[in-house]
């Protein structure tokens, strides 16, 4: 079986600081990270090549330095990686990537197409099912466990907001995985040592196969008009008493306000 | 594109097992305020099977047309026949706006259909406004909550969103509301349906909808051990609250991932939060500080807490709790 | 000369900060307080090869350098001084003899295991008669003909117990004094050999720390390390090695108390603004990262001369003697940084002034440091 897992590279949001001056983030030295999402799908392919020895590519659009989450996925144990980098790609929304990851994979063999059901630093889980769509790909998303019963067919478990839903798909087919989906292994000493020995692939868009008018910027749909950080809302009163009076005044100010009677 | 010939706003009605869900209704709630800005019409999309019964309800929570699409192959959600109906329905009556809930749901349709409608998806939208040249502000957060990004779709149609449940209001019911039911059959290309729903498991035991609740009392790191959350869940239980807590709370184990609020947990407004011992981290203000009123305690009086709650206490959570659950006692 | 970080190393120390992070800080306490080794922790390090590191891979190892074996001590002390020595000992006190003195077979027969962490390694050369002055050995091996018979008992063994090798140093012929003492591969189960009581100890608690029993012990006679006679110098050989181990595991432990004393006293408030915010925290901790740093330079360079071949025995007394002393000094200011809390089990800080304590003792006490590099300066 053929497995391309698409990851990306993002920065560690849980990181990001606001200065509490001028209202900006603090990107300085915040990591630069795989996707937690992209990486449960990565273990879930890796599992996969553990148990019915399939092969595993990683696919990832980005600026060159994104090399480095490839390098993390080489010592983790995949056997090819392709990084996607051109400046024709910059400016992409969602739609517009989708079409730059789905030419890549036009011109890849495949039975299974593995992505994160989303990016830490977007949040939006359109990826995956849009480039579904361009390959005609029948999709499930919110991942939370496979099984490969026989060459054609898997039974996933996706996770909904009140269980899980057992599904059959056919291969092949495109899975959106849950980081919780299973625990991602780590890179391994040897797996490190000899990740910079293997080749990796770059790619730009001359060499995937897909309407250039759909890419980057003016592929975009979606534009951002303008982006902020969130106004704090005014402060209310603020008491330092001993905790009977303030219990006191919280009681006396919720029945000011009639929330309680 | 001749953007004038895409009119109103379509609302995707979600419904499980025929339950229409509560985004759906929070929806049109919000989708009459845009209809109004744009002097056009509320259109609710309601795909199923043997759910005309329910249309009527759609109207009175604000909607002016139902387009039913009742068929069999639509009795539970699966991607490609709710795909091929929905596609087909936008380009026959080609509206203005769709918006969808951010539901597993929503989050698998609404970017498939974006991709087979060659049109732009903005997700997990916050807030939605109608421009002055009359398009749609789509406002979301980006970077973990750190920011807020106003997103248009200015040149392909429709503007679609998907809507984080809990976040738009939905309006009274209006008895009697007139509205007009319009069936649409799909055709299905069955050909493509690739996947087959062999289970579906609810395990309902022990979930609770924190978003649903009109009281929350919500713990922190602050609140401490275990006895102290019970002391909490009792406090919760004599204000007929629900008990929530902040991620680090969830992440020791103390309480449920069901029950977290913030940027990866849930978005909660309800009407009276109590943050006790929350000292208030951006991702956990996120999902709480549109509540309508919010009491925080805290021994730290610099936590950033205070600047976002209507009421503070510095002070020591753990002699506060039992104190106020006695003196609320009926 | 070359300070940055090799693409390998970079990758590496995200990974074991990650494993550091996520698989052993969780546990840290709980090991340290019902003094209980780590086995599972053990367990997912093999897995991932950081029992093979500095072996090479026809030998089953991993292919690394020590460079990158001494980070691997370090971050795992940084969160936990147990987990880091239970690698230390491991890596530096048994495969390295066995890899730098073993016949073919002896590293065929051992190493693949060890590496692979299939077995724990182990070394005996501290007797009760015989710590500092290690020649004082009364532990013998008697030529049996077809084997050798050891008697004797050796004390304070780091691994003893969840040990399946260990390089035991003997008389062989106590006439010749250090000239005399003879190394061996001793394996778990062999005849006579047997483990006793455990220690009680202040720090590094979850490790196993054990005295080691043989009566007779009946050892083949292909499990000779080395050349008879070769004994000692083996030993002092692979204490030099082993000193890199501890003063990396010293420096993770004084950088972990850095990081455990800049977050506490960001958060932590007197007089109405953070304790970090204070002249004299700030002065004191810019003194203590400097001699962190310059204890980190240290091990690097120890590190680097080993990669490399180069003699590297004052480089690596430097480096403990250094790493243990700031760790010492580290740790007990951070638990002043801490008031009282930082006398409590609460804080990690009072765990690692504990844990410090011993790694200005084991494998040659400070003084014995002293005593290598004034012997170079001297010479």
């Amino acid at each position: 079986m053929n497995i391309v897992v698409c990851i990306k590279q993002v920065p560690d949001t849980t990181e990001i600081k606001i200065n509490p001056e001028t209202g900006t983030l603090i990107r300085d030295g915040v990591p630069s990270i795989m996707n937690p999402d992209d990486k449960g799908g990565l273990e879930m392919a890796l599992m996969l090549k553990d148990t019915c020895n399939a092969h595993v590519t990683v696919i990832t659009m980005g600026p060159p330095q994104a090399e480095s989450i490839l390098r993390e996925a080489f010592a983790m144990g995949v056997d090819r990686a392709i990084l996607l980098t051109d400046r024709r790609f910059a400016g992409a929304d969602t739609l517009a990537t989708s079409h730059a990851l789905a030419g890549a994979l036009r011109t890849l063999d495949f039975d299974l197409i593995i992505t994160g059901r989303q990016a830490i630093d977007g949040d939006t889980a359109q990826v995956g099912p849009q480039m579904a769509e361009h390959l005609q790909l029948p999709q499930i998303s919110y991942v939370a466990g496979l099984t490969c019963n026989d060459s054609n067919l898997l039974t996933v478990k996706k996770e909904t907001e009140e269980g899980y839903q057992i599904l059959e798909v056919e291969l092949p087919c495109l899975l959106t995985v849950l980081a919780t989906a299973n625990k991602a292994r780590y890179m391994s000493v040897q797996g490190i040592m000899e990740s910079f020995d293997k080749e990796m692939e770059i790619w730009d868009a001359d060499k995937i196969e897909v309407d250039k008018e759909k890419l980057g910027l003016k592929g975009s749909p979606t534009r951002v008009k303008k982006s902020f950080t969130k106004a704090q809302k005014g402060a209310g009163e603020v008491f330092e008493v001993d905790a009977e009076e303030a219990v006191g005044i919280i009681i006396s100010k919720l029945k000011e306000k009639f929330i309680i009677k | 594109m001749d953007k004038t010939a895409y009119k109103n706003v379509f609302v995707f009605i979600e419904q499980r097992e025929g339950i229409i869900q509560s985004v759906a209704l929070e929806l049109l709630g919000k989708a009459q305020d845009l209809a109004q800005a744009l002097n056009e019409k509320v259109v609710a999309l309601f795909a199923g099977s043997g759910i005309a019964a329910e249309a009527q309800s759609l109207i009175e929570y604000g909607a002016d047309e139902i387009i039913v699409m009742d068929s069999p192959e639509l009795k539970y959600y699966l991607t490609e026949p709710y795909t091929q109906a929905l596609s087909q329905a936008i380009t026959q009556f080609k509206p203005g706006i769709v918006l969808f809930g951010a539901t597993t749901i929503g989050r698998d349709l609404g970017p498939r259909l974006s991709a087979r409608l060659n049109t732009g998806l903005t997700a997990d939208c916050t807030r939605l406004e109608i421009s002055e040249e009359g398009e749609l502000m789509m406002t979301r957060p980006a970077f973990g909550g750190n920011l807020m990004a106003t997103i248009l779709c200015s040149d392909h149609r429709p503007q679609m969103s998907t809507v984080r449940p809990g976040v738009m209001q939905k309006r009274e019911r209006e008895t009697g509301r007139k509205g007009s039911i319009i069936p649409f059959a799909a055709q299905f290309d069955t050909s493509k349906f690739k996947v087959r729903l062999i289970e579906n498991v609810k395990e309902d035991k022990g979930k609770v909808d924190i978003t649903e609740a009109k009281i929350l009392v919500s713990g922190g790191r602050g609140v401490g051990s275990k006895d102290n959350f019970d002391k909490l869940a009792r406090l919760a239980e004599t204000l007929n609250a629900q008990l929530s807590a902040s991620r680090a709370v969830v992440d020791s184990g103390l309480v449920d991932h069901d029950r977290q609020v913030g940027q990866t947990g849930k978005t909660v407004r309800p009407d009276l939060y109590f943050a006790f011992g929350i000292s208030g981290a951006i991702q956990h203000l996120a999902g709480m500080e549109e509540s309508e009123f919010i009491v925080a305690v805290n021994k730290d009086k610099y936590a950033p807490i205070f600047s976002v709650c209507d009421l503070g206490i510095v002070g020591d959570v753990n002699k506060i709790v039992p104190l106020l659950t006695e003196r609320l006692q009926p | 000369m070359d300070f940055s970080l090799t693409k390998q190393e970079e990758l590496f120390l995200q990974m074991i900060r990650e494993f550091a992070e996520k698989e052993v800080k969780p546990l840290a306490a709980a090991v340290d307080e019902d003094e209980r080794f780590p086995l599972e922790t053990v367990k997912k390090m093999s897995k991932i090869g950081l029992l093979g590191i500095p072996v090479p891979k026809a030998c089953g190892g991993q292919g690394g350098t020590n460079q990158i074996y001494s980070m691997a001590v370090e971050e795992l002390s940084r969160v936990c001084g147990t987990t880091g020595v239970i690698m230390s000992a491991h890596t530096s006190l048994c495969m390295a003899p066995i890899l730098e003195n073993g016949t073919e077979e002896q590293k065929q027969k051992y190493l693949p295991n060890l590496a692979s962490g299939n077995w724990i390694g182990a070394f005996g050369l501290t007797e009760p008669n015989a710590g500092t002055d290690a020649g004082m050995q009364q532990t013998t091996a008697v030529d049996a003909g077809d084997k050798w018979l050891l008697n004797g008992s050796k004390i304070f063994i780091t691994n003893a117990g969840y040990a399946h090798v260990y390089i035991v140093m003997a008389m062989t012929d106590k006439s010749l004094g250090t000239k005399g003492i003879s190394a061996f591969i001793i394996e778990k189960g062999m005849p006579g050999f047997s483990i006793g009581k455990k220690e009680k100890k202040m720090g590094i608690r979850g490790s196993s720390t054990c005295e080691l029993i043989f009566e007779n012990c009946e050892v083949p006679k292909e499990n000779l390390l080395g050349k008879e006679g070769k004994g000692f110098a083996i030993a002092m050989k692979t204490l030099d090695g082993g000193r890199i181990g501890i003063a990396a595991q010293a420096l993770g432990i004084a950088q972990g108390a850095i990081d455990e004393t800049v977050k506490y006293t960001k958060e932590r408030k007197q007089f109405g603004k953070p304790v970090a915010s204070f002249q004299n925290t700030q002065f004191q901790m810019a003194d203590l990262e400097t001699k962190v740093q310059a204890a980190r330079l240290l091990v690097r360079s120890a590190a680097y001369k080993k990669d490399h071949n180069l003699p590297y025995s004052a480089d690596a007394a430097m480096a403990k003697l250094f790493a243990a002393e700031t760790a010492m000094e580290v740790t007990i200011k951070a638990v002043q940084f801490h008031g009282g809390y930082g006398y409590t089990r609460e804080y990690a800080v009072e765990r690692m002034m504990r844990d410090a304590k011993i790694t200005e003792i084991y494998e040659g006490t400070s003084e014995v440091q002293r005593m290598v590099i004034a012997g170079k300066l001297f010479r």
